[in-house]
């Protein structure tokens, strides 16, 4: 015990003397926090669109109005011709052509009903869909309006749709990314830097050193992942309840001990991951380029950014396979919905079995090869 | 008994098979200041890891005061100091927390084995709160040296410690390991310097993973067979060139200031200076070294 002890004193005196790992707990958080949410922003807005006016009435004059007062369009050009607003698809300098056809107005009233043209460029498709699907629910409620006024009294039979958002009333974008961005950088700094010092002794040579003395290899690696795992804790309470709490105001809505009960099982896996990359690189260049690609894979398929479910059924299964998945659900589930344990009795069970796996699988091949 | 046995150890890195060790087998008496001789990528290293626990031969037995590399290698681990040819101490830690940090692997105190390490660790005890990147590279050695000792060791094994260090810490550095011999620890080091072999006890030389020959510097010498001559003429690399053509001599090969030659024949001497057309030539006969040992044993493989 009391050289596993002397491991540790040497790791945090070692870590504590690296300016570079310091500014990765301390500084690279705060500032990716303050950072990514704001760029990972989903909501789009500055909508560039081309409407062509053809009848140059009343209504139409109306329609535009209501287009640009709801604050997602920027009006780039107002033409008569299609062509010209085609054009303006082409050159890239509009998203969306809306055409209003001649004589829209007096077919409102003669035959109470008239039709528009939607053009959108589908280059970015989250745009297009989301520009078009705004431009359809203006123009559905400029309808209503217009039929109000039209037909006063006979309004006919219509459904109205009610729609609550729960957990998160206002759709802030941010309460839904800072928690599954701060399990990214809880996972980058666990596997990454648990990866990086261990190579670190075998490209120095210090591991001969060690190995060539009595103490045993369980202590070498406890005493190489418990420090990462204080780190990541560490880095983990700093997003949360400095960089979130007081940028973002986000107070976890579950219970804080579930929360850390689920990070500290979380950690566990991560560090074998950290440790089964150290195994199968030599040098930190090799290790580097390793988790580097895994992390990627981590990152773009947890689910973080676009969701699960939409993903084809062989990148789902790739999903169900990736720890970051799970920690990312569960920070929402506890933070957002404030879940209880019995809510993610699942996860911690998943996740126990990645702890065991990564784990059992680093060690094996760490005695393999040394 | 801390002695160093090998017998019929083979050892490969590739698939292929090409051999980094070739069935060496060796006996260093316990007490004995044996040197492993021969130039970079003989197998020397191979050997030291081999024996310190730290890789598998292919093949063959080998064993440390008795007990097996294999079987017994956590009894080894305790009883045995080893320092690379590479400097591998902490470099972001100070000599002192080194230092401790090694004593503490085996269950020691700097105090308990102060006795063994001070002539050493006094020199480099001035700079205990220095980080060990930090230090030069007679002191890192010296530093090296000491994080072996710190546990008392029955057998040491130094592997190139003198490579990349200066001739003053050089000739210093050996006179530790004297010191420590008298100590009664069993030392191995190995050296590409065909010098510092005549400050061994006992030497083997190796050449690509072959041992070619084991005794004491002084028996090795009086095994060579020819009479050894030193020539020098100013012009020394046309010399050589004639040295080599000319059927008169058997071997020519450059050692700095002169060039040492042996003849095909013996009395050959007067005719050699006739055919050579050179007014100032001296030409004398000399000691083999053990590097001209070394290359008569390369060439006559």
């Amino acid at each position: 015990m009391s050289t596993l002890k002397y491991l540790l004193q040497k790791e945090f005196r070692q870590i504590f003397r690296n300016p570079t790992i310091l500014r990765m707990i301390l500084i690279v958080p705060v500032v990716q926090l303050i950072i990514l949410p704001l760029a990972a922003d989903f909501e789009i807005k500055n909508i560039n669109i081309s409407i062509v006016d053809n009848d140059r009435s009343v209504v139409a004059h109306d329609l535009i109005e209501e287009i640009k007062s709801s604050g997602y369009f920027k009006l780039v050009n107002y033409t008569h011709d299609y062509q010209v607003a085609f054009s303006d698809i082409e050159s890239d300098e509009t998203d969306i052509v809306l055409e209003i056809p001649d004589g829209l107005e007096s077919d409102l009233i003669r035959e109470q009903k008239g039709s528009l043209f939607i053009a959108v460029n589908a280059i970015n498709g989250t745009k297009a869909y989301v520009g078009g699907a705004y431009l359809t629910r203006i123009i559905t409620g400029f309808n209503q309006d217009i039929r109000a006024e039209l037909n006063p009294g006979n309004n006919g039979a219509s459904i109205g749709v009610a729609v609550i958002n729960w957990f998160n009333p206002l759709l802030n974008y941010q309460f839904f990314m800072v928690p599954g961005i701060l399990v990214v950088l809880v996972t980058m700094v666990a596997g990454y830097m648990t990866a990086l010092n261990i190579v670190k002794e075998k490209e120095v040579g210090t591991i001969e050193q060690i190995n060539v003395t009595p103490i045993r290899k369980t202590h070498f690696i406890l005493g190489k992942l418990i420090p990462f795992w204080v780190l990541g804790v560490f880095v983990f309470t700093l997003g949360m309840f400095v960089v979130a709490r007081i940028i973002y105001g986000i107070v976890p809505l579950g219970s804080v001990f579930l929360l850390y009960g689920y990070l500290a099982l979380y950690l566990v896996a991560i560090l074998g991951v950290g440790l089964l990359i150290s195994t199968y690189s030599n040098t930190q260049q090799q290790a580097m380029s390793l988790s580097f690609f895994m992390m990627m894979i981590f990152i773009l398929m947890s689910g973080l950014f676009t969701s699960i479910e939409s993903m084809p059924r062989w990148a789902q299964w790739i999903a169900a396979l990736n720890p970051v998945t799970y920690f990312v659900q569960v920070m929402r589930m506890i933070v957002m919905k404030g879940s209880e344990f019995e809510h993610i009795t699942r996860h911690f069970v998943i996740m126990a079995g990645f702890a065991f796996v990564f784990n059992v699988w680093a060690i094996i091949n760490y005695k393999k090869t040394s | 008994m801390w002695d160093i046995f090998l017998q019929s150890i083979n050892k490969s890195y590739t698939e292929s098979g090409e051999k980094a060790v070739n069935d060496v087998s060796l006996h260093v008496e316990e007490g004995k200041l044996f040197g492993l001789i021969g130039p970079d990528g003989a197998g020397k290293t191979t050997l030291f890891r081999i024996l310190t626990t730290l890789i598998l031969a292919d093949s063959g037995t080998a064993s440390v005061g008795g007990y097996d590399v294999v079987k017994d290698y956590k009894v080894i681990r305790k009883s045995i100091g080893y320092m690379p040819g590479r400097f591998s101490l902490y470099q972001d830690l100070t000599v002192k927390e080194n230092l401790r940090f090694f004593a503490t692997l085996f269950n020691t105190t700097i105090q308990d084995n102060y006795g063994l390490i001070e002539d050493i660790y006094k020199q480099i005890e001035p700079f205990n709160d220095r980080k060990a990147g930090k230090l030069s590279g007679g002191m890192k050695q010296k530093l090296a040296l000491c994080c072996a000792l710190i546990h008392s060791p029955k057998v040491l094994f130094l592997d190139e410690p003198t490579t990349g260090v200066d001739a003053v810490s050089r000739k210093e550095f050996w006179g530790m390991l004297k010191n420590l011999k008298s100590k009664g620890i069993t030392i191995m080091v190995s050296t590409p310097y065909m010098d510092e072999a005549s400050l061994c006890e006992e030497i083997a030389l190796i050449q690509e993973g072959n041992i070619m020959s084991v005794n004491t510097p002084d028996e090795i010498i009086a095994q060579y067979p020819d009479m050894l001559y030193a020539i020098k003429s100013p012009g020394m690399n046309q010399l050589l060139q004639e040295l080599r053509k000319s059927e008169l001599v058997a071997t020519a090969n450059s050692f700095g200031e002169y060039h040492h030659i042996t003849f095909s024949k013996q009395g050959s001497m007067e005719l050699l200076l006739k055919s050579l057309h050179r007014s100032d030539v001296e030409m004398k006969p000399i000691r083999p070294t053990i590097e001209d040992c070394f290359i008569h044993l390369m060439t006559h493989e």
